[in-house]
């Protein structure tokens, strides 16, 4: 084990390679698979509420298929079909990037950001939507007429519990019944789930599925927003001249992380709103 | 100088470990009392268990004198000395890795379905079983008898099996008696089920086994085991303690059983909750700065809704005994409380 | 895009055997150049004073717990602050101590100069890493001032989403810290497969990476998933999502489920590091190749495979059905072998060998009694009839103890000691070494072993109060907790003295043949100054002891 000559210092000569990296080649490399790695975790983090919606709805199958009809499918759709035309813009800017051309590369990152506007403006249309018939989760679900316009004075909606108290300690605790029998659910969920306009069908515990809907798309909603902070910081960088001399990496890998945020809304868009 | 080493370390060490396992092996199977590792055999279940522990036992000593003993061994016959040199040795022997790889996996196999046969024993009840309803609630445990009766300790007769449903009120509790070798899970919104038949009378501990608070490890019972002929006579005689006590009395019992004490002094001593002591008929200081006659109207509402009103420097952390508690029972604690006067 | 200094020019006295010359300690002075560094080695610095920082404060946390448990009934705290104690002391010794403790500490020093290569993958995400942590710390310390969480660490629900202290800023510190552990895997994991030297195929690796390796699988598939539950439970008690509150058709038992699918593999990113600092340590100190590499470096990835698959065996008596049971049982016993054939392993490597019994060596042999215990105890836990009775006394707070302290504390104290030369360039006192390892020997067993007897005789953990007819197990518990701090505190002493009164460290003092020993003690900022050529990492045929340098040297060298 014998000391070899000294290696020439690499980091002087070579644009963008880091000083501990032999060759560009290598560094690329090494970046991709770091990426791939990060988009894992990412798939893991979703995966935990992917599982948790498995759980239940095989638990409680009749809640989903109660539940989801309140999604407009078209909005979804909609969100769906942006998504989609993103990735296609951003798939387009990474090869932009490659073939050194600033200008397309500017203009596609400005549309795939523009279609992440888009789809968080549906998103918000549709959030508001759920606000406005309070069909939110756990004990701030308590759905609003759709027929009448003016509240009954019989429906009204029970204030949301105070913040003082700690969540679940002021509802009423279920009836003890007779051994064998589970116990019933939200005493006063039971009045609400009642007042809906098919009173014969609803399931109890329709909160639940709203509970997940929101989790699930806020917490990927929170990947698009970060995702466009990353497009922006892309564009920026691009309008300050870089990426014109075939180096790309920051864009692959934002292009991969965009791809990622797409793939999961596009299982959760049927899963959530295509439930039959 | 190996052979006089091994001749002595190794025989020693091996037989240090016949004797703790023998020994607490032959304590097993002599008699149902308590042993150096384990409490008294309570339950039919329990000799299995203790059979298991003691199998495993025996091999976790076998392995780690081996372990031990050999390092020993190596660390005095191969420890470092002027003019020791390694001698040469293998790097590696299919052989023997795969010995000592496929030994140890046969072993945990024959553990694993030893164990999984006892624990069957253990989950599966007989058909007959006499069934308790049993509540944890931060910090009691409630047993429902099937005549209806509730009471703070768990009354069973001997050489009976005897089936518990569990649950819970609030959190999650495990109801766990070491002397049976049993422990479930008291889980809120669903029953557990476990069975035991018990073997050796008098009294048994009872703990919670799962962390739920300040009170975690006072949530103590008692198993009380009768002999043949007195576990009816005692549901008997204390069943119908509202007819047969005057109210303030039966309440003064209802107080202790059904868990107002944990939360609640009648001596005027700070608690979880307020003292019951001189509270009837005063005002009560609430959150928020109103206060409330404590009439009987009051103290009803305290039981039912607990969250309605809640009394200022509290928390509002009392759950409600809606349908736990019939309204002559909430008659007769009101009584009793009437009687606490400063 | 430059990530280092620039590296100064080899001063006209540096040489690699010894001290003096200028190295990455002193290259660039001035705190501010050490809370921007991209050095790996300097990171790791970092991450071992923050850890040890840690663990003193654990370890506090640990002796109040300890000092209450000496008499039933209170003693100097309130049952409220006792249930907080526990639940920090598990909470910073697990997620600021163990987790990241061998990896990032000295993982992050040993890993780039093991490979000969000049840094990890990504030296800026590392440091992120290490902010990461110290922002997750801070989250935690907040939360100790102002009303720690008195859950436990293992936060059930439905009392950690209904109890009235800070949830919310100790699971959101646990969060952060999460990143960093998981950035921390992703470095690890690119830095050896790709910034290897084309010579170093993967069986040619040393163990270390191996483990390290296996350590960061985990940590990239785990953490996220805690970090969803930790959401989740968040999510839960600011907002009454409902998803594990039984009165909303929630259930608490899911809660469950979705904690230990990441706990359970945690327990293997706490021991698979340590056992890759065993394999490191016992090889050169037996002066013999280790015995059954490739059975060591295949148990590493197989254990940390194994390890997704067993959670359920936290939870027999939670309520999940016989057949679920059944299956984690089972399948808890199969990641069992892979361990026990390192033990071996490591047994038969001292076969035959010249063992030189300095204190790196006193703590593997520490090890392999202590882990010996710790997992054949796990037997006990991993069979269905017996963990009915055991679940949730302190017999399970013996097995993880054994295990974690008695395992990876001890191979941590190893490495620590095996690695301070090349850290540090300075040896410590080896007549304290001694001592204190014995006494930490001695402590830890006295503190521990009688839990187990007490948790078979029925003693539930997480008491507050107990039963009289339990005392005498706490009383000697107690007493072999302090022997242990006494321990702690004189290995502090002496390896703070050594950095200023030590003997210069040679390059190579132990006569290692990976390749972190063939530069300088401290190492200099690039590492290298030439290419180094890696070749067995075990083949100590080489290397030679010369009594000038007091450390071993190159055969073929002059002196």
């Amino acid at each position: 084990m014998t000391r070899a000559p000294e290696r020439p210092a690499a980091h002087d000569h070579v644009p963008h390679l880091a000083h501990h990296f032999r060759s560009l080649q290598q560094q690329y490399d090494a970046a991709k698979l770091g990426m791939w790695l990060f988009l894992v975790t990412e798939i893991l983090l979703f995966g935990g509420l992917f599982c948790a919606y498995a759980v239940y709805r095989s638990s409680h199958p009749e809640v989903f298929v109660y539940a989801h009809r309140f999604l407009d499918k078209t909005l979804g759709g909609l969100n769906t079909v942006i998504l989609i035309c993103s990735s296609l813009t951003m798939a387009w800017a990474v090869r932009a990037a490659q073939l050194r051309n600033r200008r397309q590369l500017a203009l596609l990152l400005a549309a795939t950001f523009i279609c992440a506007c888009g789809f968080l403006g549906i998103k918000t249309v549709e959030y508001h939507a759920k606000w406005k018939h309070g069909l939110l989760w756990g004990q701030r679900y308590q759905p609003v007429e759709h027929t009448a316009d003016q509240a009954p004075a019989d429906n009204a909606p029970l204030a949301p519990a105070p913040t003082a108290v700690p969540p679940g300690a002021g509802a009423d605790r279920s009836l003890l019944p007779a051994p064998g029998k589970a116990p019933a659910g939200l005493a006063a969920g039971e009045a609400l789930t009642a007042r809906s306009h098919d009173p014969g069908n609803v399931p109890r515990n329709v909160h639940l599925f709203f509970g997940i809907y929101f989790v699930m798309t806020g917490l990927h909603g929170l990947h698009v927003i970060a995702g466009m902070v990353l497009i922006g910081w892309l564009f920026v960088r691009t309008l300050r001249g870089e990426f014109g001399d075939g180096y790309f990496t920051p864009v692959d890998l934002g292009g991969l992380y965009w791809h990622l945020v797409d793939l999961i809304w596009i299982f959760l868009f049927p899963l959530l709103y295509l439930i039959h | 100088m190996t052979l006089r080493l091994f001749g002595t370390a190794l025989p020693a060490l091996l037989g240090l470990v016949a004797l703790i396992a023998g020994a607490g092996r032959a304590a097993a199977q002599s008699s149902t009392g308590p042993t150096f590792w384990m409490p008294v055999q309570g339950s039919t279940g329990a000799a299995g268990v203790d059979s298991v522990f003691y199998f495993i036992l025996w091999i976790a000593l076998f392995f780690f004198a081996l372990i031990v003993g050999v390092m020993v061994l190596f660390v005095l016959r191969y420890r470092s000395r002027p003019g020791r040199e390694p001698e040469p040795s293998q790097t590696h022997n299919h052989l023997l890795e795969l010995t000592w790889t496929l030994i140890p996996a046969a072993l945990t196999v024959v553990i694993f379905g030893f164990g999984f046969r006892k624990f069957l024993d253990l989950s599966t009840s007989p058909a007959n079983a006499y069934e308790i309803l049993v509540t944890g609630q931060k910090w009691k445990w409630l047993f429902t008898y099937p005549s209806g009766y509730v009471d703070d300790n768990l009354h069973v007769a001997i050489d009976t099996p005897v089936q518990l449903l569990i649950t819970s009120e609030d959190v999650i509790h495990s109801l766990y008696i070491p002397d049976f070798r049993v422990k479930k899970d008291a889980v809120p919104g669903r029953y557990s089920k476990v069975w035991f038949r018990a073997t050796v009378p008098g009294e048994h501990q009872i703990f919670c086994a799962e962390y739920c608070g300040t009170g975690h490890s006072d949530m103590l019972a008692q198993v009380v085991v009768h002999p043949p002929g007195e576990f009816e006579q005692w549901l008997a005689t204390n069943a119908d303690l509202l007819d047969k006590l005057p109210p303030a009395e039966a309440g003064a019992r209802l107080y202790a059983q059904r868990g107002c004490s944990q939360c609640h002094s009648v001596d005027g001593a700070a608690s979880v909750g307020p003292t019951f002591q001189g509270v009837f008929g005063h005002l009560v200081p609430l959150k928020g700065g109103s206060s409330a006659p404590a009439d009987e109207n009051y103290l009803r509402e305290s039981i039912l809704e607990p969250q309605a009103k809640i009394v200022a420097g509290f928390e509002p952390v009392m759950p409600t005994y809606k349908g736990r508690l019939s309204d002559r029972e909430i008659t007769a604690i009101i009584e009793y409380i009437k009687t606490l006067a400063p | 895009m430059t990530a280092h200094q620039p590296a100064p020019a080899p001063h006209p006295g540096a040489s690699l055997h010894g001290g003096g010359a200028v190295n990455y300690l002193n290259a660039a002075p001035g705190l501010r150049s050490w809370l921007t560094t991209l050095d790996h080695k300097r990171i790791g610095i970092m991450y071992l004073i923050s850890i040890l920082a840690s663990f003193l404060l654990g370890g506090v946390f640990a002796m109040l717990i300890r000092t209450e448990l000496l008499t039933p009934g209170r003693t100097i705290m309130s049952a409220q602050q006792y249930n907080q104690m526990f639940t920090l002391h598990g909470a910073i010794m697990i997620f600021l101590f163990i987790v990241p403790g061998i990896p990032a500490a000295l993982g992050n020093f040993v890993l780039p100069l093991m490979l000969g290569a000049k840094d990890v993958a990504f030296p800026r995400l590392n440091l992120a890493s290490w902010y990461f942590w110290l922002a997750g710390a801070l989250c935690l310390l907040f939360s100790l001032l102002f009303g720690a969480a008195d859950t436990g660490w293992t936060f059930y629900t439905p009392y950690s989403t209904t109890t009235n202290t800070h949830v919310v800023a100790t699971t959101l510190g646990v969060f952060i810290l999460g990143f960093s552990s998981v950035f921390t895997g992703l470095n690890f994991i690119v830095t050896i497969h790709k910034l290897r030297p084309k010579s170093m195929t993967w069986f040619r690796m040393p163990l270390m990476v191996w483990a390290l390796y296996a350590t960061a699988i985990i940590q990239v598939l785990a953490t996220p998933v805690l970090a969803v539950t930790l959401l989740l439970l968040i999510v839960e008690r600011t907002m009454g999502v409902g998803i594990f509150d039984p009165a909303l058709g929630g259930d608490p038992v899911l809660f469950q489920h979705f904690f230990w699918f990441y706990s359970h593999p945690a327990v293997y990113i706490m021991i698979l590091p340590a056992m890759g600092v065993i394999s490191e340590i016992i090889s050169p100190f037996s002066r013999k190749h280790i015995f059954g590499y490739k059975a060591i470096a295949y148990s590493s990835v197989a254990i940390a495979g194994l390890s997704f698959l067993v959670w359920g065996h936290h939870m027999f008596t939670s309520g999940q059905s016989p057949l679920a049971n059944m299956i984690f049982s089972a399948l808890t016993f199969a990641v069992a072998i892979p361990s026990a054939v390192k033990v071996f392993n490591w047994l038969a490597t001292m076969y035959k060998g010249s063992l030189r019994l300095d204190t790196p060596m006193l703590y593997v042999l520490s090890f392999l009694f202590l882990f010996g215990i710790g997992g054949l105890t796990g037997l006990f836990l991993g069979s269905l009839a017996t963990d009915i009775h055991l679940h949730d006394t302190y017999f399970v707070v013996a097995h993880f103890h054994y295990v974690m302290v008695g395992g990876t504390l001890i191979a941590f104290l190893a490495g620590l000691h095996y690695w301070w030369p090349k850290m540090f360039g300075r040896m410590y006192s080896e007549k304290w070494g001694r001592i204190s390892a014995l006494l930490v020997f001695v402590g830890f067993n006295l503190t521990f072993f009688p839990q187990f007897v007490m948790g078979s005789q029925g003693m539930p953990r997480r008491y507050y109060n107990y039963l009289e007819r339990y005392r005498v197990y706490h009383e000697m518990s107690t007493a072999g907790a302090y022997l242990m701090a006494i321990a702690f505190m004189i290995i502090a002493v002496y390896l703070a003295h050594s950095l200023v009164k030590g003997r210069l460290a040679p390059a190579n003092p132990w006569g290692s043949a990976t390749l972190e020993w063939e530069t300088g003690s401290p190492p200099p900022v690039e590492n290298f100054l030439g290419e180094p050529q890696p070749g067995d990492p075990y083949d100590f045929s080489a290397l030679v002891y010369d009594p000038a340098l007091q450390g071993y040297r190159d055969a073929k060298e002059q002196a």
